[in-house]
């Protein structure tokens, strides 16, 4: 087994791992980098639970190699949130009851997060069919695709309201 | 002052719509799951797994495994050689098999090891020496006198356990009825995939105490269970239970490697963890059982039911469990929901060389509710009524007592029937929609909490402590497990009621056996209902201390001040007050502020033998109407609304309980249309993954119509009842019904899947009957039945026209 040093950029910090080269992106994150939001439900790429936003675009941190996404901007459920300033999914999550268990949400929340920012007003069809390679067992799927609408109404309302007051769009979330 | 438990009015907090206290911890990673644990020296624990369902094992050599640098101990069922078993009549499990495997997975070996790769290379050293023997794969192969005992040896019939009981006269009941009708049904096995695979990280101290951190829903059974395995006494254990990553009764039972990591971390002096694999957690599994059943019940021309004999049998898989009380259970709740004026009950388990079943959500009673209320179904049409007006004449009456010595209390059923009937527009859809599109409908009923505990003690079923600091921050200390249900914030929110605080003002520490009392666990839905009302003992005895400290400030009796918004203040006059951190400074001076509260539910149990199994201090209703699309060609059907009215008493906090019943649907159109734990030939499961196990995405989520009926239930904490089970009961029914409705396929059987019921529909185009189903179920002598006479006031008393 051959290691290497990687550098990762995880949650906008360069994060240093000597990692075996064949372990994954879900292993260096959970097992190097003690990043264990992310969670595992199967390892076969089958629940979603790995979920992690790879430039942007939801990945199975469990089928992808961490030496392949070196270099690549690295989104965790640990990096969703600015400090004491919680994305505005996890607000709407808390809110109606759409994290039960928990285990899901952290892959839930990021392939919610990469729909919103590339549809930020999506139809609850099209939140299903994004959400639809992460499994839930508690929830029964209502209340997250509540949540996840909730969260696009607040956000579309934060950037009307951010482009009356700075006179355009400043591209926040 | 004055505290009623059972005040329904004027609630500040219980009743509101607010977060879980834990719902940010669990959606930002804050959370540590028991996987997410780790320890320095921490060592990796695998498990070494049969490959036949059925072999005695000669020898088991583990010297090359042990050779292997990194390798820090290898244990066998010598090392662990107690058997063990969550109920006292059934210790028959061993954690790592002795000299016999009886299921495909079953453990042979542990292995602790520096890391995975390490562990996982050392498990394919050890060389295990079988001598396979004849699998045993169903009921009838179970029964075959001439076939192989499973445990014991030699030839025989292997029953696990019969019951014939018979409440009333079964036969003058049969007599006096206008139809008598009887139907086949036949449930699959599923099982409950929790996203998280359970994992156990065990330590020993320096003190030379044990520590089992695992993802269990009843850390008391563990902790017991240990104790006795292990050999030590149990003040040396300590369980805790991390956050739970979803149970639904898969991590109620004991499970081996809980035992292999521990034993492991004696054995190695270091910290051991083993995680569950996705299909480890198929072989660990402890789900729905298997059932066939037959089922015969008279009727008058009007409807009303004369007697009922029910008979199950049930495919237990390799070991105990749970088992006993799933039979019994089979029988138990046919009663809850109908007046059933004589009743006889036959309940069969088999041990087949299958992975052990044990409780699921509603265990032991999703089965025997889909046959009777398809069974209802097939009785109103033969008697030309309406399937609702059906099940109302027959509804159960509040505050009555069963044939089956079971004591009804609160009941929303008609409530339920009525509400759900009319938002869904049942009436007007049923057999006037297009072909392909169907309506159906069911009810049922759960317990709130088994009346008993597992093992026969007569202790507290729950204990809550709380503590205060002289500062005003109290602490709640309760045994239940949150495994998602919300069971924290449920406590936290009666609590802050009863002291006029906010739950969020709260620390909640809970499923420490050695910080926090006994409660016995998150299954049987019992934590709301005991858990709950042990914090309203606890909550009201503090208030009471706090109270009288205040009083003496204020000037006036104890009995006159309320807690409400942070104040501790004088009836009437709310200018005359204390802060709530001014009151338990002023409570303080006269001795510590530290209560404890319990709850013992009511002596209920009848007098036969089973009578333990179906009583509860309250029951739940539901009632759904399902609407579904098939597709005729591909044989799919989906599930595109469920309206369900669910009698909750009180909701505590309704997105909490709306969760619980939405996740009961979506886990009830699993099992209706789609989820099966199957086996091959020779054991081998036939899908341990969960692209091959089938269960529901949001795309084959309904849209789902949440109807909360809240008749507060006199002894239920501010008259609320559970939630978590009950309301996936109708619902397989009711799909099964819609699909009959859809298509005219008579459906007797789940899954419905496009197999199942393309072979239906081709067999009606040959100008057969179309029918999902079975045909007979296994037969076996009962022999005669227990003869119980009803209680006083039962519908056993009531003349039979």
């Amino acid at each position: 087994m051959s290691r290497r040093l990687l550098v990762l950029r995880v949650n906008g910090l360069a994060r240093e791992a000597a990692v075996d080269e064949h372990h994954t992106l879900l292993e260096v994150l959970r097992e190097d980098l003690h990043l264990t939001g992310t969670k595992h439900g199967c390892e076969l790429g089958e629940c979603g639970a790995c979920t992690v936003l790879v430039d942007g675009e939801p990945w199975l941190a469990c089928l992808t190699l961490a030496v392949d996404v070196e270099g690549c901007e690295i989104t965790t459920v640990e990096g969703l949130a600015a400090p004491g300033r919680p994305d505005p999914l996890q607000s709407a999550f808390a809110e109606l009851g759409a994290a039960q268990c928990g285990y899901c949400s952290p892959g839930m929340l990021v392939s919610a997060r990469a729909l919103l920012d590339a549809n930020p007003s999506p139809t609850r069809d099209e939140v299903r069919h994004a959400l639809a390679g992460n499994l839930c067992r508690c929830t029964g799927y209502e209340a997250i695709l509540d949540a996840v609408l909730l969260a696009a109404d607040r956000d579309g309302s934060a950037r009307a309201a951010a482009h009356v007051a700075g006179g355009g769009d400043r591209g926040d979330r | 002052m004055t505290v009623d438990p059972s005040r329904t009015d004027d609630l500040a907090v219980v009743g509101t719509r607010r977060p879980k206290i834990d719902a940010m911890a669990r959606l930002t990673g804050e959370a540590r799951y028991a996987d997410d644990l780790s320890m320095p020296g921490m060592l990796v624990g695998r498990q070494l797994r049969s490959i036949h369902a059925h072999a005695r094992i000669r020898s088991v050599d583990t010297s090359r495994a042990e050779a292997l640098p990194g390798v820090v101990a290898v244990i066998t069922g010598r090392d662990v050689p107690i058997a063990y078993g969550v109920l006292p009549v059934s210790q028959d499990e061993n954690a790592l098999a002795v000299d016999r495997v009886r299921y495909v997975g079953e453990p042979v070996a542990a292995v602790a090891a520096v890391d995975e790769e390490t562990a996982e290379q050392a498990l394919r050293l050890v060389s295990v020496d079988y001598e396979p023997l004849p699998a045993v794969l169903s009921i009838e192969d179970a029964l075959d006198p001439s076939g192989v005992l499973i445990h014991g040896e030699g030839q025989g019939a292997n029953v696990h356990k019969a019951v014939a009981l018979e409440f009333g006269d079964v036969d003058a009941g049969f007599a006096a009825a206008d139809l008598v009708r009887e139907d086949v049904f036949s449930f699959a096995g599923n099982t409950h995939a929790p996203l998280e695979q359970p994992a156990t990280l065990a330590a020993l101290g320096g003190d030379g105490r044990l520590t089992v951190w695992s993802a269990t829903q009843a850390p008391h059974y563990l902790h017991r269970a240990l104790a006795r395995v292990l050999e030590l006494p149990s003040s040396r254990i300590r369980v805790v239970a991390p956050p739970v990553g979803g149970g639904f009764g898969a991590k109620t039972d004991i499970l081996p490697h809980e035992v292999a990591a521990a034993k492991l971390a004696m054995v190695t002096g270091r910290p051991v963890k083993i995680t569950l694999t996705r299909e480890e957690v198929f072989h660990s599994h402890r789900g729905r059982h298997p059932v066939q059943m037959w089922v015969r019940t008279g009727f008058t021309s009007d409807g009303r039911i004369t007697a009922m004999h029910f008979r199950s049998l049930l495919d237990g898989g390799a070991y105990g469990s749970f088992g006993v009380a799933s039979t019994y259970y089979t029988g138990a709740l046919q009663t809850t929901t109908y007046r059933i004026p004589a009743y006889r009950f036959e309940g069969l388990r088999v041990f087949t060389t299958k992975p052990p079943c044990g409780p699921k959500r509603g265990h032991g009673t999703p089965q025997p509710r889909f046959a009777v209320e398809r069974h209802l179904d097939r009785a109103a049409e033969e008697l030309g009524l309406d399937p609702v007006e059906l099940r109302l004449r027959n509804a159960v009456e509040p505050f009555s007592r069963t044939v089956n010595h079971l004591r009804i209390t609160s009941c929303g059923m008609r409530a339920c029937i009525e509400e759900v009937v009319s938002a869904s527009g049942y009436h007007g859809k049923k057999g006037h929609l297009p072909r392909g599109r169907g309506v159906g409908f069911a009810v049922s009923a759960y317990l709130s909490g088994a009346g008993l505990p597992i093992y026969w003690n007569d202790m507290p079923q729950s204990e809550v402590h709380i503590k205060v600091d002289r500062g005003g921050g109290v602490t709640v200390f309760s045994g239940a497990t949150d495994i998602g249900q919300g069971s924290t914030s449920t406590l936290a929110t009666i609590v802050a009621e009863i002291l006029g605080l906010q739950p969020e003002d709260l620390a909640m520490v809970t499923a420490d056996t050695d910080l926090t009392p006994v409660d016995l666990g998150s299954y049987s839905s019992r934590v709301t209902f005991m858990a709950g009302n042990a914090a309203i003992d606890a909550a009201s005895k503090l208030a009471r201390l706090v109270a009288e400290g205040a009083a003496q400030r204020l000037g006036v009796p104890p009995e006159e001040l309320v807690f409400r918004g942070g104040q501790v203040a004088v009836r009437g006059d709310p200018r005359k007050s204390l802060s709530w951190a001014q009151a338990v400074r002023a409570a303080s001076a006269r001795g510590a502020l530290m209560t404890s509260g319990v709850y013992w539910a009511p002596e209920m149990a009848g007098p036969y033998r089973g009578s333990g199994v179906g009583i509860s201090p309250a029951y739940s209703y539901s009632a759904a109407v399902v609407e579904v699309a098939t597709d005729p060609e591909t044989g799919e059907v989906s599930v595109e609304e469920v309206w369900i009215a669910h009698d909750i008493g009180r909701a505590i906090n309704p997105v909490l309980v709306q969760g619980q019943v939405e996740g009961s649907v979506y886990m009830a159109v699993g099992e209706a249309l789609m989820e099966e734990q199957s086996f091959r030939r020779q054991g081998v499961h036939r899908g341990p993954s969960l692209l091959d196990y089938k269960l529901p995405t949001t795309l084959e989520t309904p849209k789902i119509h949440t109807i909360l009926i809240e008749e507060p239930d006199p002894e239920g904490p501010f008259g609320a009842k559970e939630a978590g089970q009950g309301p996936l009961l109708p619902v397989i029914p009711a799909v099964a019904a819609a699909v009959e409705d859809a298509l005219g396929v008579v459906v007797h059987e789940v899954p419905i899947t496009p197999d199942r019921l393309l072979r239906a529909l081709r067999a009606g185009h040959r100008g057969k009957a179309p029918v999902i189903g079975p045909a007979s179920v296994p037969s076996f002598e009962f022999g005669e039945p227990e003869r119980v006479q009803p209680p006083v006031g039962s519908p056993a008393e009531v003349a039979v026209p």
